[in-house]
C-alpha cells in the first residue's frame, strides 16, 4: 500500500465524514447500551465504576464495624449476610472475603476501569481532536468485556463458599489449594475467571488509546501540544498493556495448579496432615509475576489522576501549567521506574537481601519524579488567581493526599525499615492516601469539571463542597491514626485485635476510625444522589466553554453528537495553556497565533 | 513501500497524520503483539526460574526422540526439527502473500494464503501428535523401590536421572515441572498458532470474496501477517528453551 494513500486516509478520517452524525437512526440498543460512540462508552464505565464503588465501599463499612465494635453484635447484618453473620456476628472467613473483595473492587473494577475507562475514553477524542476512538468496535467490546468481568466478580459473591478470601494479592498456597480455607473453592476460580476477562478488557482499551492518542491527533496538534491528562492517559494504557499480561501469566499458571495438578507455585506443602504429592514449585514465583503488574498497577491508577490534576489546577489557577516538559517528563520517568520497582512489595518474603539493595534504590528514584510534579503544582498555583470550583478543591485535595501518602512512601521504600512496617496499618495509610484516596481526589476532579460535558448540567455546588470537605477531612482522620497502630506493630488482616494484650489500646481508636468510615461513606452517597440528579435536573450549561478553558472539549457543542464537532475538526495552534498571557485570561487551542503575541513555548 | 510521494521536511509528529505513516490497525498491532510477548515473557522466565531451581533437569534428545511410523528408532529432535521447518516455511508463504498483495495479485495472495493456513495446520497436527505420544508413550520408572510404567503428564515425568536397579540402569521420576511447563507453554503457543489459522481462513475467504480489492489495498493480509511472524518468532523462542537448552 502506498504512503500517499495513507496519509490521505488518516486525514479523511478526521475531516471528511464529518457529517455522517446527523443522518442514521440510532435505537436504544445502539446508543445506549451497544454504543460506539467514545463518550457514551465512558458514561458506561463512570455508571458502572460508581455501582462498584458503593459495593465495594459498602464491604469496607462492614469490616470497619466489625474492626470498630469487636464485642457488638448487629442483628441487621445477619439479613444481608445470611450464614456469614450468624446471629449478627461477622464469620471471620467472610471477613477475610470481604478485605479481599474490597481491595480487588477498588483497585480494579473502580480505580483502574472506573478512572481510565472513563476519562481516557471522554477526553482522549475530545481533546485531540478525534471523531471518535481509532477503533470503536473494540471500545465497545472493551467494555462489554469488563461488564462480564463484573458478572463473574459479582457472582462469585453469591456461591455457598463465599469469594476468594486470600486478599487481593490472591498469594499461594492459600489461592492454589482448593482445601486451604472456604475462599479458595469456587470463589477463587470465579476472581481468576474474572480477572482473566478484566485483563482482555484492559487489553483492548489500551490498545484504542494508545493507537488513538499517536494516530488521529488533529492537524496542528503536535505531541508537545497535548495536554496533560491525554500525556497521563497515554503512559498509563502503556502500561497497562505491557503488565496485565504478566499477570495473565500468572492467573493461567494458577488456574492449572489449582485444577490440573501442576506444580508451578507449590511445593513440600502438608494440609489437614496430608502431604502433598506437589514438589519443585515457588510460591515467591507467583508473587513476582504479580508484583510486576502489581506495582504499575499503583500508577495505572495514578497516573489518569495525576494528570486530570495538572489540567484543572491550571484552568482554575488562571496559569500555564508549571514546567510542562518537566511534567512529561516525569510521567515518563514513572512510566519507566513502574517496572523496575516490584520487588519492594516483598522485602520480607525471602528474597535476597541484595537484590532488595537494588530495589531500595530504584524505589527511592521515584521520589525524583513525584517531587518534580508536586512542586510543579505548588509552583501553578503560586500567585494564580485561584478559582475554587468543586473540582478545584479535589485537585488540590490531590495534591495535599499525594504528599502526605507519598511521603510514608520514603519509609516503607528502605527495606530495614520494612522489616518492621511490612503487614503493618502503617502500609494500609500510605497506599489508602497515595493511591487510594488521592486517585479517587483525581477522580471526583475529573466528573466535577467534566460533568458539564458529559451531561450538559453542572452538578449542584453546595452539595459538591459538602461532599469535598467531608471527605477530605474524613480521610485524614481515618488514616492518619493508622500510622501510628502501624508504628506500633499492629498487623493487617486480623479479625479482632481485642484479644492482644498489646493493641489493646487501640480500642477507642479503632472505633473512632469505624465511625468516621461510616460517615465519609455516607457522604459519598451524597455525591451519587447529586450526580444522578444534577443529570436530569441539574442547572443547564448555557455556555460551550463553562470554565474558560484552553482545550479542544470545550470548542464542541454543548450536547455533541457522535462525531464530537458538527462541522469540520478545529486545527490546533497553540499548546493548552496560554492563560494570563499578553493580558488575555485565556486563549484556547484553536485560535491561531497573532503577529503581535509574545512567543512562548 | 514507496516514500517518494511524501514531501521533504513533513512534519510527522504535528497532528493530521499517521507519524508512523501507518494505519491505526497496525500500529494497534504491533502494541498487541508487545503486550503478547509479556505475557510469553512471563512463562518462559517463569520456566527459566523454576528449571533452574532444579537438581536435574531431562535430556531433550532422550524425549523427543521419535518420529511417527519409526516405531522405536532413535531420531533425536528429528521431528520438532520438521515441526520448526514447517511453522518457519508458512511464514515464508506468509511473507509471499503480503507480497502479492502490495501488488494487488489477488490469485497469487489466494495461493499462498492457503499455503500458509496448510502450513498452520500441518505444524497443529504434528504438535498434536507429540502431545499424544508423550501422554500415552509408555515408560519404566523406578519409584520407592519397585518399577512402574508412566507416561509424560503435566504432573508425572519418568524421565528422572537413572540409577542402577537389579544389575540396569532404571530411570527414576523426573521434577514434575518439565510436563507441566511443557504442556502448558506448548498449549499456549498451539492455541495461538489455532488462532491464527482461523485469523488466515478468514482472510483467505475475504480475499476470495475480494474484500480487498474493493477496499483498494490488502492490508488485512499484512496485519495478519504480522501476528503470523510473531507466533513464529515465539515457536523460536519455545523450541530453544524445551528442546536445544
Amino acid at each position: 500500500m502506498s504512503s500517499v494513500a495513507l496519509t490521505h486516509d488518516a486525514v479523511s478520517h478526521g475531516h471528511e465524514d464529518a457529517h455522517h452524525e446527523h443522518h442514521h437512526h440510532e435505537t436504544f440498543i445502539s446508543k445506549y447500551v451497544f454504543s460506539m460512540d467514545h463518550k457514551m462508552i465512558a458514561k458506561q464505565f463512570l455508571v458502572t465504576g460508581i455501582i462498584w464503588a458503593i459495593i465495594g465501599g459498602f464491604f469496607s463499612v462492614i469490616f470497619r464495624l466489625q474492626l470498630g465494635y469487636p464485642e457488638s453484635t448487629f442483628p441487621w447484618l445477619e439479613d444481608i449476610l445470611g450464614h456469614w453473620a450468624k446471629g449478627g456476628k461477622l464469620h471471620p472467613e467472610f471477613y477475610y472475603a470481604l478485605v479481599t473483595m474490597h481491595g480487588t473492587v477498588l483497585v480494579f473494577f473502580v480505580l483502574t476501569a472506573g478512572l481510565s475507562g472513563t476519562f481516557a475514553n471522554f477526553l482522549i477524542p475530545l481533546q485531540i481532536g478525534a471523531r471518535d476512538m481509532a477503533s470503536p468496535l473494540l471500545n465497545c467490546l472493551s467494555y462489554w468485556f469488563f461488564f462480564l468481568a463484573s458478572v463473574v466478580m459479582i457472582s462469585s459473591l453469591f456461591v455457598q463458599t463465599g469469594p476468594a478470601s486470600g486478599g487481593w494479592t490472591v498469594y499461594p498456597p492459600l489461592s492454589a489449594l482448593g482445601d486451604a480455607s472456604l475462599g479458595s473453592k469456587i470463589g477463587m476460580d470465579l476472581w481468576l475467571v474474572g480477572m482473566a476477562l478484566f485483563i482482555v478488557s484492559q487489553l483492548l482499551a489500551g490498545l484504542n488509546y494508545i493507537t488513538t492518542i499517536l494516530n488521529m491527533r488533529t492537524k496542528g496538534m503536535s505531541m508537545t501540544r497535548l495536554p496533560l491528562t491525554v500525556w497521563a492517559l497515554f503512559f498509563t494504557a502503556v502500561l497497562g498493556v505491557l503488565s496485565f499480561p504478566v499477570l495473565l501469566s500468572g492467573a493461567v499458571l494458577l488456574l492449572f495448579d489449582r485444577n490440573l495438578g501442576t506444580s508451578f507455585f507449590l511445593s513440600d506443602i502438608i494440609v489437614a496432615g496430608k502431604i502433598l504429592p506437589n514438589e519443585g514449585g515457588s510460591a515467591i514465583l507467583f508473587q513476582h509475576l504479580f508484583w510486576f503488574l502489581g506495582h504499575p498497577e499503583v500508577y495505572i491508577i495514578l497516573l489518569p489522576a495525576m494528570g486530570m490534576a495538572s489540567e484543572i489546577l491550571s484552568v482554575n489557577s488562571r496559569k500555564p501549567i508549571f514546567g510542562y516538559m518537566a511534567m512529561v517528563g516525569s510521567m515518563f520517568a514513572i512510566l519507566i521506574l513502574a517496572f523496575l520497582v516490584w520487588a519492594h512489595h516483598m522485602f520480607v518474603t525471602g528474597l535476597n537481601p541484595f537484590l532488595g539493595s537494588v530495589f531500595v534504590l530504584l524505589t527511592l528514584l521515584i521520589a525524583v519524579p513525584s517531587a518534580i510534579k508536586v512542586f510543579n503544582w505548588l509552583t501553578t498555583l503560586w500567585r494564580g488567581n485561584i478559582r475554587f470550583t468543586p473540582a478545584m478543591l479535589f485537585a488540590i485535595g490531590f495534591v495535599s493526599l499525594f504528599i502526605s501518602g507519598g511521603l510514608t512512601g520514603i519509609f516503607l521504600g528502605n527495606s530495614s525499615l520494612d522489616i518492621h512496617l511490612h503487614d503493618t496499618y502503617f502500609v494500609i495509610a500510605h497506599f489508602h492516601i497515595v493511591m487510594g484516596v488521592a486517585s479517587f481526589f483525581g477522580m471526583f476532579a475529573g466528573v466535577y469539571h467534566w460533568y458539564p460535558k458529559m451531561f450538559g448540567t453542572y452538578l449542584n455546588t453546595t452539595l459538591a463542597y459538602i461532599h469535598f470537605w467531608a471527605t477530605i477531612v474524613g480521610a485524614y482522620l481515618i488514616f492518619w491514626p493508622m500510622h501510628y497502630e502501624g508504628l506500633a506493630g499492629m498487623p493487617r488482616r486480623y479479625y479482632d485485635y481485642s484479644n492482644w494484650e498489646s493493641f489493646k489500646m487501640f480500642g477507642g481508636l479503632n472505633e473512632f476510625i469505624s465511625l468516621v468510615a461510616m460517615i465519609v461513606f455516607a457522604v459519598q452517597l451524597l455525591f451519587v444522589f447529586n450526580f444522578f440528579y444534577s443529570m436530569f435536573k441539574g442547572r443547564k450549561v448555557t455556555t460551550k466553554n463553562p470554565w474558560d478553558a484552553n482545550t479542544l472539549e470545550w470548542t464542541t457543542p454543548i450536547h455533541p453528537g457522535h462525531g464530537n464537532w458538527p462541522g469540520e475538526i478545529p486545527e490546533v495552534h497553540r499548546w493548552a495553556y496560554d492563560y494570563a498571557k499578553d493580558g488575555r485570561d485565556f486563549i484556547p487551542q484553536d485560535v491561531p497565533v497573532s503577529d503581535d503575541e509574545s512567543k512562548h513555548h | 513501500m514507496s516514500t517518494a510521494a511524501i514531501p521533504a521536511g513533513t512534519k510527522w509528529w504535528n497532528g493530521g497524520r499517521s507519524p508512523f505513516n501507518t494505519s491505526y490497525g497496525k500500529v494497534m498491532m504491533w502494541y498487541f503483539l508487545m503486550s503478547d510477548a509479556f505475557t510469553f515473557g512471563a512463562f518462559l522466565i517463569s520456566y527459566g526460574t523454576i528449571r533452574f531451581s532444579q537438581n536435574y533437569w531431562v535430556d531433550p534428545n532422550h524425549v523427543f526422540n521419535s518420529f511417527p511410523f519409526a516405531g522405536h528408532t532413535n531420531l533425536p529432535l528429528a521431528f520438532v526439527s520438521l515441526m520448526t521447518f514447517i511453522l518457519i516455511f508458512s511464514s515464508v508463504t506468509m511473507v509471499l502473500a503480503v507480497h502479492e498483495g502490495h501488488k494487488m495479485n489477488r490469485k497469487a495472495v489466494e495461493k499462498y494464503m492457503l499455503m500458509t493456513i496448510i502450513g498452520g495446520i500441518a505444524f497443529l497436527s504434528c504438535q498434536a501428535w507429540e502431545w499424544t505420544h508423550l501422554l500415552t508413550g509408555q515408560h519404566e520408572v523406578l519409584v520407592n523401590g519397585h518399577l512402574e510404567y508412566w507416561n509424560t503428564t503435566v504432573s508425572h515425568n519418568p524421565f528422572g536421572p537413572e540409577v542402577m536397579f537389579n544389575g540396569r540402569e532404571v530411570a527414576t521420576p523426573g521434577p514434575i515441572a518439565f510436563g507441566s511447563y511443557f504442556f502448558e507453554i506448548t498449549g499456549f503457543h498451539g492455541f495461538h498458532v489455532f488462532s491464527g489459522v482461523i485469523i488466515n481462513i478468514v482472510m483467505y475467504i475475504k480475499t476470495k470474496l475480494g474484500h480487498f480489492d474493493q477496499r483498494g489495498h490488502y492490508e488485512m493480509i499484512e496485519k495478519a501477517g504480522l501476528y503470523w511472524h510473531f507466533v513464529d518468532l515465539v515457536w523460536v523462542f519455545v523450541f530453544l528453551c524445551f528442546y536445544l537448552i
